[in-house]
């Protein structure tokens, strides 16, 4: 059995978003819902999909596998399967996976009694997504300005895209996600060593939440408490990934030149003088 | 319904300050001010200290505030002490490391003197607070869970500033100070070592980096979500398991198969968030020193295609007569 000691009493009808009691129920630890087999269906399409490009492509080396977006000549339009068109098809698949599994966590929750912050977390990310291979090849009037799909051969697309501003680290929204981003792992890394100090003391004896507070009220004057911990944490976590969307937004459809330029604004204000 | 997400706190309870839990006997230093903030209490504590100041946290406050200065007057000076232009240009100015022919030598202050002051002053704050993470966890009886985490951070520091110019031989190696000059230092830093991206560490820590922001995404919205059930209580929960912490390892389980437990979702924060810095000063530290082109270096490993030249080749200016020899 793959049920935890105390998982029967859990396991009750109901909660679903769409079709009643149709796929209401679990397989091995997973539950399935109408969501469960959507985002199987377009997981595995997308898996396929990706498999036979990679086996259409020239090579098997896990990391040089790229499935490309169309040329730029063929702007919003349905590109042939070996130029492009797959690479558009695993897009929609990918889109089709993440948001059924969005929308499977918010049944889970449902059927659990909890609140729904796991899937408005996971939808951020999945704005992030469909900010870089829809929204923005969308403004820009290609999907070849979408990014390719293979390890490699996207980071080379990060690389070629950041200094095709010349410098992207000069962009505001990008510097506003990457510490974002900083800070979270900070705010992580001391909320895991403060639990992880408490319940695994000097002493042997677990120590209390008046421990955690006192310890970083003592260090650096402020505790922002057990609760508050966690809010701070999605807050900024959720932050980092909106704030990179908007980065990669602002770049192409609303500023084409070098993002050092942008700064001139600022050298420029009528107040110096 | 945002009640019932529990994204701010509706009500604030008035109580006497909490002193803290009691320090050891025999001690110089004693617990010192601390008040309310209404708007803190919306989102987390309302309590602000009372603060520890001790001997270490006193002295890396100065060695801190030494550096500080050094680096903000340097910057003013820069701007032949303008305070507007200081304000205007204070995001490009800089204060930079000696240049590359000093070498490790000792440079005069205004040669990159200045920058090697300020670093050690920096690295001296840093150390000593280090040290009071470590004795204020002793005193309260815990574990030293948060310093050894701060190491990490301070690793990846050190292999910057000093420890990889050090095995470089220069200290023009090292990052200056600065906004966007530090940014600068990063992009050329990327480029001069055909780009960093393909710097299998670079990926390991970019990938602790965000795995960091999901894990906590993941974390803090779980625990929110069964804070309706005292779920936030966190350490009662490891020893106790109640409700709350049954939903939580439920809900990923149904969702993914798998779930952690209240205590171990705390190693794998502090692992991904430590392993972030950890890996990413490995990947500094072999850069330059064993690694002198990481595109080349994953075109032998078969980690990178070997592309087409779409340009003629460069003539390397240094090879051209009448370069400076």
């Amino acid at each position: 059995m793959s049920m935890l000691s105390f998982e029967r009493k859990y396991r009750v009808r109901g909660g679903t978003l769409v079709g009643g009691d149709l796929f209401d129920f679990w397989v091995g630890p997973f539950y399935v819902g109408f969501f469960g087999v959507s985002a199987i269906f377009f997981a595995l399409l997308g898996t396929i999909l990706i498999v036979y490009g990679a086996a259409i492509g020239p090579t098997w080396n896990l990391w040089q596998i790229n499935i490309a977006p169309p040329d730029l000549k063929y702007g919003l339009k349905l590109a042939p399967l070996r130029e492009g068109g797959l690479w558009q098809f695993i897009t929609m698949c990918a889109v089709g996976a993440f948001v059924s599994w969005a929308l499977r966590e918010v049944e889970i929750a449902r059927k659990l009694g909890i609140g729904l912050h796991v899937p408005f977390a996971f939808s951020v990310a999945i704005f992030a997504y469909v900010s870089l291979e829809v929204i923005r090849p969308l403004l820009m009037g290609a999907w070849g300005n979408g990014f390719p799909y293979g390890i490699f051969s996207h980071l080379d697309w990060v690389s070629n895209t950041g200094y095709q501003y010349l410098h992207f680290h000069y962009n505001p929204a990008h510097m506003i996600a990457v510490s974002f981003f900083f800070a979270t792992t900070l705010a992580l890394s001391l909320h895991g060593a403060v639990i992880l100090s408490s319940s695994n003391p000097k002493s042997g004896t677990v120590q209390t939440a008046e421990h955690e507070n006192t310890y970083f009220r003592d260090a650096i004057g402020y505790s922002i408490g057990s609760l508050g911990i966690h809010r701070l944490g999605l807050f900024l976590a959720v932050s980092a990934g909106f704030f990179a969307a908007v980065c990669i937004l602002l770049s192409g459809p609303f500023w084409t030149r070098g993002w050092p330029e942008w700064w001139g604004w600022w050298l420029n204000l009528s107040i110096w003088s | 319904m945002a009640e019932y997400q529990n994204i701010f706190t509706r009500v604030q309870i008035d109580s006497p300050m909490y002193p803290g839990v009691p320090l050891p006997r025999g001690g110089v230093w004693a617990r010192k001010g601390g008040g309310f903030n209404h708007l803190f209490g919306r989102f987390g504590d309302a309590q602000i200290g009372p603060f520890y100041l001790g001997t270490t946290g006193l002295l890396s406050l100065i060695c801190g505030f030494i550096a500080f200065e050094i680096i903000g007057l340097n910057m003013f000076a820069s701007v032949h002490w303008n305070p507007v232009q200081f304000v205007r240009q204070l995001p490009w100015l800089a204060l930079e490391p000696p240049a590359p022919a000093n070498g490790l030598h000792i440079p005069r202050l205004q040669d990159g003197g200045w920058w090697l002051l300020a670093g050690l002053f920096l690295t001296s704050s840093v150390l000593l607070w280090w040290l009071r993470m470590y004795r204020r966890a002793r005193a309260l009886g815990m574990g030293t869970h948060v310093a050894w985490a701060f190491a990490a951070a301070i690793w990846l520091m050190l292999v910057l500033g000093i420890i990889r110019p050090v095995l470089m031989g220069s200290f023009g190696e090292a990052v200056p100070f600065g906004i966007f000059p530090h940014l600068d230092w990063v992009a050329s830093f990327s480029i001069r070592y055909g780009n960093l991206f393909y710097n299998p560490f670079h990926c390991l820590s970019i990938a602790f980096l965000y795995g960091s922001t999901l894990l906590f995404a993941m974390h803090a919205g779980t625990i929110l979500a069964v804070s309706r059930l005292g779920g936030d209580r966190e350490l009662e929960q490891i020893l106790d398991r109640g409700t709350a912490a049954e939903r939580a390892a439920l809900f990923w389980r149904w969702t993914m198969g798998f779930n952690a437990t209240m205590e171990s979702i705390h190693r794998w924060a502090w692992w991904f968030a430590v392993l972030c810095p950890l890996v990413g000063g490995i990947g500094i530290l072999l850069t330059g020193t064993v690694v002198d082109n990481w595109y080349l270096w994953a075109v032998k490993h078969h980690v990178a295609p070997m592309y087409p030249h779409v340009f003629a080749p460069v003539i390397d200016p240094a090879t051209l007569p009448g370069a400076p020899k």
